[in-house]
């Protein structure tokens, strides 16, 4: 099989305070990931070292192919990012974007514009095209965002939170976008906190807990694991804390790990 | 909608070439923006008329009773007002810098294969374009109400050269604080501070007629040189009484070194704070 993400040991730390404590991942080619866990639990970080945004302080990651550290350009080549908050630029039109992003991308200027007015459409911002994307509803900048990604067919798409703060329509049209990408072969990984994304969208759930993969598998895997009936006990059960006494959440990780190993491979 | 989102052209490989066109496409951003701002772009434009309409018909008056500038104040006030607006514009160029760098735009720009250097490199020159509009109103209104240069074609185009020169070290220096204080809010700041420095220079009075303390500070802090220079050049004479040269080389000498240190530490601050959180 090949891996698209292929992650060891990936630590990071800032001043002092341990973010990453050794992460391991492979996400196989044209699989829709999703990275699930609680607020400061380490999502991000993982995220931008992947994106070359980041230097781990140990271990090592191949990202369609390419060494993270030995070939960074190679791995800025492969992927896409979008981060938490949507990167585009507020000051500047809908198809200034995407033209500026094309051009970017070096394609050139007639192109470029062909391919800015083939996303307005496919994420029905054709009509808002000539305004200023502060004018924008949440998610009608989370789709520009979006299109933005898709300029050049990454091999890697990265999605950080891609569908907080959404409201439930827009969230529709993220999905449904994101799974046509991944049909056409795309590789996702994306980072939630919600449960009911993961479940809908990712073919491979990986719970990150404390800066630990502390489990990893489909949605389904995870929840007969654990004998749960929803992702969200899944999520409980991993994720509440060392202080909430009995070693609950230890108990819960021995569980996962013991019962699924073919499920990590 | 799928046929649409698979996109048929790959990520294109790097050339050098590539760099230029990433920097030309970093520059249009750049003068898109100023021109989308209309607060801040109308300030600017409204700044030169209104200030040289308030040093020379209000206090030129009283100013020129101690400057003494043959054909009234406005003979002795360009340079420091385009001094002064360049101070403005460094200012809104430390603002559009911070709030580039606290917005998502950069963390995208650094995750794709574009030349890192064009970010910083577009900001710069559309703050040049915009502090040269806001130089070539200082004249045309200065010429309007009555300043009357003496330099031939090479004295105007030196005068040009000092402010390109100072509007680049300006930039840079506002780029490095822009960086450093990321909040749009803080880098507001940097435009008081810039602004309030011409006038403890030969910009608006000669140094001469200052308090004991503060003649050598304003004798020598790094704007008299530049100001001098410019209207040596143009009027044919200093304020201070050194020779033109004496003060273009001091000038240069000034520009050459803030550019040299804030250029490689805005270009270092752009790395290392895009390569952190």
């Amino acid at each position: 099989m090949t891996y698209t993400v292929k992650a060891a040991g990936l630590r990071k730390a800032f001043r002092g305070k341990t973010v990453l404590d050794g992460v391991d991942l492979a996400v196989p080619a044209g699989h829709i990931a999703a990275l699930l866990g609680p607020n400061g639990a380490g999502k991000t970080t993982l995220i931008r070292i992947l994106a070359t945004l980041l230097r781990p302080d140990a271990g090592t990651a191949t990202v369609a192919g390419h060494d993270l550290l030995a070939d960074p350009v190679g791995v800025r080549r492969s992927i896409s990012l979008t981060g938490q908050y949507a990167a585009v630029d507020d000051m500047l039109t809908g198809e200034e974007n995407l033209r500026m992003m094309a051009r970017l991308r070096h394609l050139p200027a007639r192109a470029a514009r062909g391919r800015a007015m083939e996303l307005l459409a496919a994420f029905e911002l054709a009509d808002a095209r000539r305004r200023l994307v502060k004018t924008y509803s949440g998610g009608m900048r989370r789709r520009l965002d979006l299109a933005v990604s898709l300029i050049a067919r990454p091999e890697l798409l990265v999605l950080d939170e891609p569908t907080t703060g959404l409201d439930p329509r827009s969230r529709e049209q993220l999905w449904s976008a994101v799974k046509g990408l991944a049909a056409d072969g795309v590789t996702v990984l994306l980072t939630t906190q919600y449960l009911a994304e993961a479940e809908q969208l990712a073919d491979q759930v990986a719970v990150l807990h404390q800066g630990r993969i502390v489990a990893e598998g489909t949605a389904g895997q995870l929840k007969s694991g654990l004998g749960a009936d929803s992702l969200d006990e899944v999520f409980l059960a991993l994720t509440a804390s060392a202080g909430d006494g009995a070693g609950g959440a230890a108990d819960a990780r021995d569980a996962v790990t013991r019962r699924t190993p073919e499920v990590t491979r | 909608m799928s046929a649409a989102l698979a996109p048929a052209y790959p990520a294109s490989a790097g050339r050098p070439a590539d760099a230029l066109s990433d920097t030309g496409v970093m520059i249009a951003r750049g003068l898109r923006r100023s021109v989308r701002d209309p607060e801040a772009f109308s300030t600017a434009l409204a700044l030169p008329v209104v200030l040289m309409l308030l040093f020379v018909y209000v206090f030129g008056g009283a100013f020129n009773a101690g400057v003494g500038a043959a054909g009234g104040y406005v003979n002795y006030v360009v340079p420091g007002l385009i001094v002064l607006c360049a101070g403005f514009g460094a200012g809104t160029t430390a603002v559009a810098v911070a709030t580039d760098m606290s917005s998502g735009i950069v963390g995208r720009f650094r995750s794709m294969p574009i030349t890192s250097a064009s970010v910083l490199a577009g900001h710069i020159v559309a703050s040049l374009v915009r502090n040269l509009l806001a130089t070539a109103l200082v004249i045309a209104v200065g010429l309007a109400v009555g300043w009357r240069p003496v330099a031939g074609p090479l004295g105007w185009a030196g005068a040009v050269a000092m402010i390109v020169a100072f509007i680049l070290a300006m930039s840079w220096l506002a780029a490095c604080f822009g960086l450093v204080v990321r909040s749009p809010e803080a880098a507001t700041g940097a435009t008081f501070a810039l602004m309030f420095v011409p006038y403890l220079s030969s910009a608006f009075v000669p140094a001469g007629t200052m308090a004991a303390g503060l003649r050598p500070i304003a004798a020598n802090q790094p704007f008299t040189p530049v100001i001098e220079t410019m209207r040596g050049l143009w009027m044919g004479h200093t304020s201070t009484g050194a020779a033109v040269g004496h003060e273009a080389w001091l000038a240069a000498i000034y520009c050459a070194a803030v550019l040299a240190v804030a250029a490689s530490l805005a270009s270092w601050l752009f790395r290392h704070r895009t390569a952190g959180r």
